[in-house]
């Protein structure tokens, strides 16, 4: 028999989930889809379900030393309209599902989530961003890079909770976001991608790449990354296509309903070149 | 079964169900408010829509869970406004209703956008109804009609 709790409030959340049988259901955005069944039945769950949209202490964003801490409840839509909140970011979420979904989603489903289609962790792996987890007995705050380990696998342990989201301060001379999906809008993307340099003077000071849905887990790599700093513009432009081969062998799609691996391939290697050429 | 308070069109209303019991059920079952439809069950089509806490949501993605000690409002609810009446205006003169099963989702989707944007752009509009399909319309008189709502209802929002 499963069992249903709506969460008093968080200290209440922290000691259900000590109990270490509880999911935890957020905005239930991807968990109402993935278990549904039949109308007018309640929707089944193999786990006793933790309620937490009603936590309101867990719906803030504020400027700290050197981060801005979202917390975890934070919507979508809120972010969205949220000036404090970097433009790469509020770039990926004006195009990410809809109005009414951006209302119940947030960044900490979408990690909880950790599906390789996720749109806003291609944006937390772009910006380095941090979790804090929490239980009843600990907190520790770790990298998201460290948190998603795989399609629909975390670190996060049974009895923690993401709690916030903070992404280190950082500026850049451009960043983009894009994705190419089925439409417009609520498309599950085939391919996303963001990108984020910084120059100083005409040398390359900072430049990252993120993709998504192109490998199990959002595709960024130091390595090559390094390899492109202290170069000129001219120079790194010049180097486009040495660049785009060594992202080639890391670019690892699968096809499933939404697309095939070639035709992600070939669209996420374009997008680095077309980035880089666009700078 | 547990029992939920939240307010409904105005009221303050308990209801013993479920807590994994789809929103939209509840609506439609407990409380025989049907102007909420069911299309895909899967938050792609936007007929479910509701006003949670002021804006659009899909409630066949909302367990009766989450809605503890919030406000909603249904196009029943909503149907007793002037806001209702300014945009139901603008559809009939559009010629936005077709077969009618996506209007209540649209109507509601139309006052979400409005309530926090009172002078969209055409742009706007169509990214407001982004998450409502209409297999009718082609959406040129549903967009034509919110633009109409805004300039008919100058100071209603």
């Amino acid at each position: 028999m499963v069992t249903h709790h709506i969460a008093k409030d968080y200290q209440d959340a922290l000691e259900k989930l000590s109990e270490g049988t509880y999911r935890i259901l957020a905005g239930g955005t991807d968990l109402m889809v993935r278990n549904r069944r039949l109308s007018e039945t309640p929707v089944p769950f193999a786990s006793d379900v933790l309620y937490i949209h009603n936590l309101d202490e867990l719906r803030y964003v504020s400027e700290e030393k050197g981060h801005l801490a979202i917390g975890a409840l934070t919507s979508y839509e809120d972010l969205l309209h949220d000036e404090r909140v970097p433009t790469v970011l509020r770039d990926c979420l004006r195009i990410l599902a809809s109005p009414a979904i951006r209302k119940m989603g947030t960044l900490a489903g979408n990690i909880g989530n950790a599906s390789p289609a996720g749109d806003s962790l291609v944006v937390l792996r772009l910006l380095d961003a941090q979790c804090v987890l929490e239980s009843k007995d600990s907190t520790r705050t770790i990298p998201y890079k460290e948190v998603v380990t795989g399609p629909g696998k975390t670190v996060i342990g049974k009895r923690e909770i993401i709690k916030e989201i903070r992404l280190p301060e950082a500026s850049f001379d451009k960043t983009v976001f894009w994705k190419v999906g089925g439409r417009k809008a609520d498309a599950i993307s085939k391919v996303a991608f963001g990108g984020a340099v910084k120059f100083s003077d005409e040398n390359v000071a900072d430049f990252r790449l993120s993709l998504g849905a192109v490998a199990p887990k959002t595709l960024r790599d130091e390595d090559v990354e390094r390899g492109v700093k202290g170069k000129t513009k001219t120079e790194m432009k010049d180097s486009a296509e040495e660049i785009v081969a060594a992202y080639a062998p890391l670019v690892r799609p699968i096809s499933d309903q939404r697309s095939n691996a070639a035709y992600r391939k070939e669209v996420a290697l374009n997008m680095i070149r077309q980035f880089i050429t666009s700078l | 079964m547990a029992e939920v308070t939240f307010t409904l069109n105005g009221e303050r209303t308990t209801v013993d169900a479920p807590l994994n019991m789809r929103f939209l059920d509840v609506l439609r079952v407990k409380k025989n408010l049907t102007g909420q439809k069911e299309g895909c069950g899967e938050g792609e089509c936007g007929a479910c829509a509701i006003l949670l806490d002021g804006h659009i949501v899909n409630s066949c993605l909302l367990p009766l869970g989450s809605v503890s000690g919030r406000d909603v409002v249904t196009i029943e609810g909503f149907k007793q406004t002037e806001r209702f009446r300014t945009i139901q205006e603008a559809f009939v003169h559009e010629g936005a209703v077709q077969c009618g099963i996506c209007t209540p989702g649209m109507v509601i989707a139309a006052e979400s956008l409005l309530r926090h944007n009172p002078r969209p752009t055409d742009e706007e509009i169509r990214i407001g109804l982004s998450g409502n399909l209409c297999r009718c319309t082609g959406y040129n008189m549903i967009v034509a009609a919110v633009k109409r709502a805004t300039k008919r209802g100058e100071g209603l929002w």
